[in-house]
């Protein structure tokens, strides 16, 4: 039971990191086609600036608390997602680096070269966690050792770079709605247009996706055999991007944004459920798979770290809402920082 | 050494000294900015104020960098580790997570808030901002060195047949005792360097007469500071940090010691050179029986030599007792250097005095020699183990990854790290000259 708890917490975690450092990453990837002048781009980055860090953290948390719920998952994932990781990490540091070093200085080149470090880190950034997650979800080569090597021949297969795509896609979408809630003048205009364009992009891919997956998982995820009930959740994919369209004129910035939170909630709570029990899948045996059952903590050990990492959370939720709530509204580029 | 085990520990060290510099400042100089919030808070001085606008420039840019070299680390637990974490995670893994959930949120989540000013969130918010940022750096300081502890001291767990552990006491691993004086001797090393570093940039002011007001509040703030800091650095902090390690860890301080010989009534050895070889210091001096009061509060107690334990167990030594002897022989020079300073503050000489001033500025960079020379003594003087009396270091790495990968990534940092450090210095030289400003309603 305790172990299924944990399973959920884990995705809920990255769900809400999604979710957050999504808005990030999306209004990245488009940042410099989107936000054309000095102006606008401040006005990108300020959008973003006072949250992005805490919005990060939602990762970094969720993978701490993996190593004490499911170390045998931590640990073979991360040494088999080793080279793929590496550049992940690297990323952030180029993500993270554009944006705090970008309006330290004037000089127009500095900031031309920051904006395109933002650009190409968090384009790059969505598009791995995208594969990452695919991977995921197609299995791994894990064998009798409980190990797998992931090198990128392996780790960019045609699944896993269509989960990719349609992560870049729907936090680009999602990227637009949170400029269109934040944002004003020629900005916001683009913004608007814009979401209305990657809408339809992500319409698109979500079907291509759930097209690929029921292929790669041949006759579909075992879970939603076993628990019908659980169709509610890709449901929900469907509402959150009929909602998206509804959302489409130009003063509905704040629904539309919510409406890309939801289809994001929904597609990575249907991916958490195509994979339960299992965290990693294996490709050669299912024997091999790690579940929530083989590669779990001691049950006292996913008690205590349970309630002590609740409780926690529980005040992060708290105080995270009241921080995004003093940034709440159009950015002031005369009162930004970045 | 097998060629992976190597490589994985070169690329952790490397990562982790890296990253480690920007962290020390974080929580150092988020104290006292946080003090100077507050004072301006209390006093109405607006020289207060402007020290903490300035400081928070400099914050920003550091704490920036702290983050995006620290998240490798915690991925580098399963990437570089694996059989580690998958041993230990349970366990040890109970003060991990909670670096994230209860300290990063908190500093992460409130740096926004500060740094976007007094003026767009108001001068109540802006101050809690600062404290929100300043706890959380030094609570995660506490998990972090609460994780490394059960490295240095493994408790809480109770192992099965199979040579599994599990989880016995949450809070046995929490409140290891290892951690408390380790700790403390941290954060104290993290506030000691901060105030070095606000001496000297006070410094530089002074000696370049320019920002008087500023620089007058910065260097006295550092020598105050500085004075009480030096010492509880050595004692208490110090010294208890380094009786968990005579309790505990006795391979480690024979070594950190240049201690062959077991021996009743030991002496301390100020220097000397080691040679593992013939097992004995060269040209060492030596205060006698000083290292048995030290270790064990009488003079005529028996201490371990690296000769009571087989080769295999041993740390490797010259690294651990260079790293030691400077990190001491820094220490001790920061002592004499503050309270230098103390008397001429005293005197009234402080601010006139230009060859201290100049000390103050040069000496910015050996805190953080001082700092990094005693983690390497934590970390090197543990070897041959990873979890101490637990596990090896060759055990614990991921036997998938190949040699070749890791050298390859750790390239890739080096690299990286390289140009983030020239832009490190290139951004903080630039606000330094730029300098404090007096005007409260400029922006950044």
């Amino acid at each position: 039971m305790i172990n299924a708890v944990w399973f959920f917490a884990l995705a809920a975690m990255l769900t809400a990191y999604t979710v957050l450092d999504g808005y990030d990453l999306g209004v990245g990837s488009l940042s410099l086609w989107i936000a054309k002048n000095d102006d606008e781009r401040r006005m990108a980055l300020n959008s973003i600036g006072p949250v992005w860090n805490g919005n990060e953290v939602w990762l970094i948390a969720a993978g701490g608390m993996m190593v004490v719920s499911f170390p045998r998952v931590y640990a073979v994932g991360f040494s088999g997602f080793y080279l793929a990781l590496m550049l992940v990490l690297w990323l952030l540091i180029l993500r993270g680096v554009s944006i705090e070093f970008r309006s330290q200085s004037r000089n127009p080149l500095w900031r031309a070269l920051w904006d395109g470090g933002f650009w190409v880190g968090s384009l790059l950034l969505a598009l791995l966690l995208g594969v990452a997650l695919g991977n995921v979800v197609r299995g791994l080569p894990i064998g009798a050792d409980g190990y797998f090597q992931g090198t990128f021949g392996l780790l960019l297969n045609p699944y896993a770079l269509l989960t990719g795509i349609l992560t870049v896609v729907v936090l680009a979408w999602h990227g637009t709605n949170y400029l269109r809630v934040k944002t004003e003048g020629a900005l916001f205009e683009r913004a608007v247009r814009w979401s209305r364009t990657l809408w339809w992009i992500a319409a698109g891919m979500v079907i291509v996706v759930t097209i690929a997956t029921f292929i790669v998982l041949s006759g579909g995820p075992r879970t939603f055999h076993v628990y019908p009930a659980a169709w509610i959740i890709p449901f929900f994919v469907l509402a959150g991007l009929v909602w998206g369209y509804l959302s489409r004129g130009a003063d509905r910035g704040t629904p539309a944004f919510r409406s890309s939170a939801l289809v994001i909630i929904a597609l990575m709570l249907t991916a958490a459920l195509t994979v339960f029990p299992n965290l990693l899948p294996s490709i050669v045996n299912p024997q091999y798979s790690l579940n929530i059952y083989n590669s779990a903590s001691s049950p006292h050990a996913l008690r205590v770290s349970l309630i002590a990492n609740g409780f926690g959370m529980i005040a992060v939720v708290v105080y995270s809402v009241y921080v995004h709530r003093v940034f709440h509204g159009k950015v002031r580029l005369d009162e930004g920082h970045y | 050494m097998n060629e992976a085990v190597f490589a994985h520990r070169i690329q952790f060290a490397f990562t982790v000294m890296f990253h480690y510099l920007f962290p020390i400042l974080t929580m150092g100089l988020g104290f006292f900015i946080a003090v100077f919030s507050t004072l301006h808070l209390i006093t109405e001085d607006i020289r207060y104020a402007d020290a903490a606008r300035f400081w928070a420039k400099i914050f920003a840019v550091n704490f920036a960098l702290g983050v995006v070299t620290g998240i490798p680390l915690e991925f580098e637990f399963g990437t570089n580790w694996s059989r580690f974490s998958s041993f230990g995670g349970g366990v040890f893994g109970q003060a991990l997570p909670l670096e994230g959930v209860y300290a990063f949120f908190l500093e992460s989540g409130f740096l926004g808030m500060f740094l976007a000013g007094e003026k767009r969130v108001g001068r109540t918010l802006h101050w809690i901002s600062g404290l929100g940022v300043a706890i959380g750096s030094l609570l995660s300081g506490y998990f972090i060195v609460a994780t490394n502890a059960w490295m240095q001291h493994p408790v809480g767990y109770v192992m099965d047949h199979s040579g599994a552990i599990h989880l016995e006491s949450f809070w046995a691993v929490l409140l290891n005792p290892y951690a408390a004086w380790q700790y403390a001797h941290t954060i104290n090393g993290a506030l000691l360097t901060a105030a070095f570093v606000i001496g000297g940039v006070g410094a530089f002011y002074l000696l370049s007469e320019r920002h008087m007001g500023f620089s007058i509040l910065s260097v006295k703030t550092a020598i105050v500071a500085g004075v009480i800091l030096s010492l509880t650095q050595l004692f208490p902090t110090g010294d208890l940090n380094g009786a968990s390690v005579v309790q505990y860890q006795p391979t480690k301080l024979a070594a950190m010691e240049g201690l062959f010989e077991t021996s009743q009534g030991a002496p301390l050895a100020i220097i000397g050179m080691p040679d593992t070889q013939n097992g004995k210091l060269i040209d060492p001096i030596y205060v006698p029986e000083f290292l048995s009061f030290l270790a064990y509060g009488n003079f005529r107690a028996t201490v371990e030599g690296l000769n009571s334990y087989s080769r295999d167990l041993w740390p490797p030594v010259e690294l651990t007792y260079y790293c030691y002897h400077i990190m001491v022989g820094l220490g001790t020079i920061f002592i004499a250097q503050m309270l230098i300073g103390l008397f001429l503050l005293w005197r009234r000489k402080l601010y006139s005095s230009r060859w201290f001033l100049w000390m103050l500025m040069l000496t910015i960079p050996f805190p953080y020699i001082a700092n990094e020379a005693g983690w390497t003594v934590s970390e090197v003087g543990r070897q041959p183990w990873l979890v101490y009396g637990l596990m090896k270091t060759p055990a614990g790495t991921s036997a998938n990854v190949a040699a070749g990968e890791t050298i390859f990534t750790t390239m890739g940092f080096a690299g990286i790290y390289a140009v983030l450090g020239v832009l490190f210095l290139f951004l903080v030289a630039r606000i330094i000259h730029k300098g404090p400003q007096e005007d409260a309603t400029a922006h950044g």
